[in-house]
């Protein structure tokens, strides 16, 4: 080679500058990466190494009027796992089923809930007991993507007496959560799915924190604590309801095992919900942490339907206990006056084109006032007076008085009731031309093409309780819109409720005890389609009739005779004032 | 005899850099998740020991002697890199299961032969290129040198090991122009290789042929070097997408990654992201020592060997790289200081070529860490895992301390025997 110092030299020059080149390179390479992509790298490095725990927040309790509690949260255990995949989580669940009992549906619904989301926690058992628990956690170090951790469990101390307005809590679903409304929920967490849960689901869902757990590579939990500070749930207000538990609880126990239907108590001033019971009713604590599969199907099989909401969803023709509505509109119209006859007395029927209506009075009851035959709830009268208003004008009048709506109660799933909305209803269903204006006998007397929930009926009557003005139910606590119902004069208000109680010395009322207060109101007995020998047994009313601090409404299904309907109000009533009241009026329509 | 070592600052470099990555293991195996490189640091200990006494033996001996076992030497590393590919020989180490780079008796693995072999083709090239009065001026005359590093190079290739392969085109590149080689010659020589790399896109290609042909023109080779040169890159340009079919996948899986660390997410590109996660988390100042999180986690691949870079950067941060940047880089000045102050050509040539291997090893593995190198396998010098590698370093220590000592920069008049 040439290796004359000069070239040597040279080559050196070239070769130091050419070496420092080279470091220059990777020095501003690791300058560009570590320095000026930090914020990204630091970023991505702590997803790798951290997964976030929720922590469930508890809910906000629910309250009744007197403090007492309806729904708080008592300390419950879910187990969940960190899994990389979803075959590594079939395999952490075959292997956890060896240790604890899981069906093959809770690993499919594991697997599920994975792929919804597979950074967060697969919950395995949402609400765990104790026992299974402490057989997990001596095992922990074999099961490194376990995670076991309190959460507040709902639980509702007096379980199905309150499951009718209360309703429950689960875990969100697929489809809720693709919802507007459930914007920011996230897999695994529990909302309300029926009743107030439901209604006030935004006030009552807290803030949830979130703790950080570390884990390597593969997925498996290496730190448990102190990987980052944890963000502390925050439980979410009380929600203070109307709702008088005493009252309630009194409501279930005379509903008793037998007994279906519901009922439901209201203050006339404000609309507040006092109790509302639904019977046969469900133990909604079942509910918590996903609901046993045999007892979903054995209140779905029940053909009592325990489920479904007498109160509010329940649709059921209101019989007699419309005929007050009736008599409202003819009033305000000024179609008939208080001390008004109609054409034809009683005779225990009415001749309508060749058909004939019978009243629910054999013998009949002769010639009667408009406040008479409130008292006497004779039809004769009321098809009369049906037939002279025209059937537009109780359409009208009904419409106007809400039984075309829903009550507008503050709980989810009100059904709408059942009204015809104008004529064109008929001409609808039954085609122009074929239908008589006898649809508005039925109609007068409460039947025919009208059924009301319990909840709307009560909302009609303490508008009579109240002067003609009703407030919305509310079961929680708010100031509810007050809407005029009906304008009648104050002597026509005065007329209507001394027709309610005068019947006192005519109707079939009976005295329940010498002192006490009078409970004014109306029976009815509901021809249904569904069975025509079992009656529905309908009561609604108020008391003290004088200045009415309860407005009620009790309707027993397939329950026979509205009197006993009217039993059970009368309790209720005589529980709620601690006094029992003297005189129960007791008409009988049909 | 009393002789001193002379270059204390190369030195000093060798043992901060050997201590540096003593400390680098050691963090490697402080993990969450259970590691083989958990005890690495011992093993490295005892290897840098080892190493350390074998380069004083080595720096005792002469320049001289070293020239003289120069061929028996690249006999034995050949013969040896020849072993492996006799079954039962050959072992693989970690994921590479296919490559054999390993010397195996039984289950024991004995070393790599390849780390032997880069020391004994750089002591070979310097023999055969001083030897000549004159560098080679033409292709033609590069027969010599260009078979010294074919026969160890092909040999490796068969176990494969892409990595060390690479390492052996460095030494002969750099020494080649350390003795003389007129650059317009190494680039002719190394056309047909560049022809490789850009046979993926003809037109490409194409432009640098065209470049290549004006090339060849202007310095005038002798015509059947010319006509050999373009034959040669028509042959990579076009028979290159077919020698892509007849590679094996993982190593056309690691060529992808390369290109697009992407590809594959789980793969190999995945190991290439984690290392820039962790590099890239380390900021300016790092993590702290044994807290990297990438690293203890089990996100880094071969924390202790290839990707060891990795961790430094996670934990060290920025100025932890530049310390490591700097103490390499003052290394290899310090090389070249002594291949520049040689006594005779042989020396200066043994000196440069050892830089230059070095230097591959560096560049490719720290590229690789920061994605800009493919995943090879090659080893960080003083840093990486692994007693082979690091008693080839502590020999080549020796050796340029010997040169140094010998050289014109050295102190040795007064001390010579």
């Amino acid at each position: 080679m040439s290796f004359h110092p000069n070239d040597v030299a040279r080559r050196s020059r070239f070769v130091t500058i050419a070496l420092f080149g080279v470091f220059v390179v990777l020095l501003s390479a690791f300058f560009r990466t570590q320095i000026l992509q930090n914020y990204k790298y630091s970023l991505q490095s702590e997803e790798n190494r951290l997964r976030e725990v929720p922590l469930p927040a508890p809910r906000g309790i629910i309250l009744d009027r007197n403090k007492q509690i309806i729904a708080e949260n008592v300390p419950g255990y879910s187990v969940s796992i960190l899994s990389p995949s979803a075959d590594s989580l079939r395999a952490s669940l075959g292997r956890l089923g060896k240790l604890i009992t899981l069906t093959p549906e809770q690993i499919e619904a594991s697997v599920r809930r994975y792929k919804r989301a597979p950074a967060r926690p697969t919950v395995v058992l949402a609400d765990a007991t104790f026992d299974v628990v402490s057989v997990l956690e001596e095992r922990r170090v074999e099961y490194p993507g376990l995670i076991i951790q309190s959460a507040p469990k709902r639980y509702y101390p007096d379980s199905s007496t309150v499951a009718s307005f209360v309703g429950y809590v689960g875990e969100v679903t697929e489809s809720e959560l693709t919802q507007a409304s459930f914007q920011g929920y996230k897999v695994g967490q529990q909302v309300g799915k029926a009743g107030l849960e439901k209604q006030y689901e935004k006030q009552l869902r807290g803030r949830e924190g979130a703790r950080y757990v570390e884990v390597d590579a593969r997925g498996r939990v290496v730190r448990d604590v102190g990987a980052r500070a944890e963000l502390t749930p925050a439980a979410a207000a009380p929600l203070y309801t109307n709702i008088d538990i005493d009252l309630q609880r009194y409501m279930t126990t005379i509903f008793g095992d037998s007994l279906q239907g519901g009922a439901i108590a209201i203050e006339p001033k404000t609309g507040a919900v006092i109790a509302l019971y639904s019977a046969p009713s469900y133990n909604p604590n079942r509910f918590i942490g996903g609901i046993p599969a045999d007892y979903w199907r054995a209140l779905n099989d029940d053909p009592r339907r325990p489920l479904y909401n007498k109160v509010i969803q329940g649709q059921y023709p209101p019989g007699s206990t419309f005929k007050l509505a009736t008599a409202a509109i003819a009033l305000q119209d000024g179609v008939v006056g208080l001390d008004e006859h109609m054409r034809d007395a009683c005779t225990g029927g009415y001749t309508y084109g060749t058909r004939y209506f019978r009243c629910h009075k054999k013998e009949g009851h002769g010639s009667l006032s408009l406040v008479g035959a409130i008292e006497q709830s004779c039809d004769v009268y009321f098809y009369q007076l049906g037939l002279r208003m025209g059937i537009s004008r109780l359409i009208a009048g009904g419409v106007s008085m809400n039984f075309d709506k829903r009550s507008g109660i503050d709980l989810p799933s009100e059904s709408r009731t059942i009204f015809p909305y104008s004529v064109d209803y008929y001409n609808q269903r039954f085609g122009k031309g074929k239908w008589t204006q006898a649809v508005i006998l039925n109609l007068a007397i409460g039947q025919g093409e009208n059924a009301q929930t319990v909840v709307n009926m009560a909302r009609f009557y303490t508008a009579l309780a109240n002067g003609g003005e009703a407030s919305t139910p509310e079961i929680a606590t708010g100031a509810p819109k007050r809407t005029k119902t009906f304008a009648l004069t104050a002597e026509q208000m005065t007329g209507l409720n001394a027709a309610l109680m005068g019947v006192v010395s005519m109707g079939t009322a009976r005295s329940a005890a010498i002192s006490g207060v009078v409970l004014a109101g109306k029976t009815g007995t509901a021809q249904n389609s569904t069975d025509e020998l079992h009656h529905h047994a309908w009561f609604t009313g108020f008391a003290p009739a004088k200045d009415p601090k309860i407005v009620i409404a009790v309707m027993l299904e397939f329950g026979g005779h509205g009197d006993r309907a009217a039993r059970i109000a009368s309790k209720i009533v005589e529980h709620y004032l601690k006094v029992v009241p003297t005189q129960l009026i007791s008409t009988e329509g049909d | 005899m009393r002789r001193t070592i002379a270059d204390y600052p190369l030195v000093a470099a060798a043992v901060l850099l050997s201590l540096f990555g003593v400390i680098a293991v050691y963090s490697a195996g402080q993990t969450d998740v259970p590691t083989v490189a958990a005890r690495a640091w011992r093993m490295q200990i005892i290897w840098l020991g080892l190493g350390v006494f074998v380069a004083f033996a080595v720096s005792r001996a002469s320049v001289r002697l070293m020239e003289w076992l120069t061929v028996p030497a690249y006999l034995g590393a050949c013969a040896l890199l020849a072993m492996l590919l006799i079954p039962g020989l050959g072992g693989g180490a970690g994921d590479a299961a296919s490559s054999k780079s390993w010397l195996m008796l039984g289950s024991h693995r004995l070393g790599q032969p390849s780390e032997l072999a880069k020391i004994t083709v750089v002591l070979m090239l310097a023999r055969v290129l001083s030897d000549r009065r004159e560098a080679p001026k033409s292709m033609l005359e590069l027969w010599q040198p260009a078979l010294v590093v074919f026969i160890p190079f092909a040999l490796i290739m068969l176990q494969p090991d892409l990595g060390s392969a690479i390492a052996f085109i460095g030494i002969f590149f750099a020494m080649m122009y350390w003795s003389g080689v007129p650059m317009r010659l190494l680039i002719l020589v190394a056309s047909p290789g560049i022809s490789l790399l850009l046979a993926y896109q003809t037109a490409l290609w194409g432009a640098w042929f065209l470049l290549l042909l004006a090339l060849v023109l202007w310095y005038k080779p002798y015509v059947i070097e010319g006509v050999l040169l373009l034959i040669a890159n028509v042959a990579t340009g076009v028979i290159a997408p077919l020698a892509w079919d007849r590679m094996k996948p993982y190593q056309q899986h690691r060529l992808l990654v390369f290109i697009d660390p992407t590809v594959d997410s789980h793969g190999s590109g995945w190991h290439v992201i984690q290392s820039q996660v962790a590099i890239g988390s380390g900021g300016w100042f790092g993590k702290g020592l044994l807290e990297g999180t990438q690293k203890r986690l089990g996100y880094l691949p071969e924390q202790h060997t290839d990707f060891i870079f990795s961790v430094v950067g996670e934990e060290l941060g920025f100025v932890g790289v530049s310390v490591a940047l700097a103490l390499l880089c003052f290394l290899l000045i310090r090389c070249v200081r002594v291949a520049t102050n040689a006594n005779d050509s042989f020396s200066s040539l043994v000196a440069l070529g050892l830089a230059a291997s070095w230097l591959v090893h560096i560049v490719v593995n720290i590229g690789m860490t920061l994605g800009l190198m493919p995943i090879t396998g090659i080893p960080l010098p003083f840093f990486s895992y692994g007693g082979s590698y690091l008693l080839a370093c502590w020999i080549a220590v020796g050796i340029l301390l010997r040169i140094s000592t010998e050289g014109r920069g050295g102190r040795t008049g007064e001390l010579a025997i």
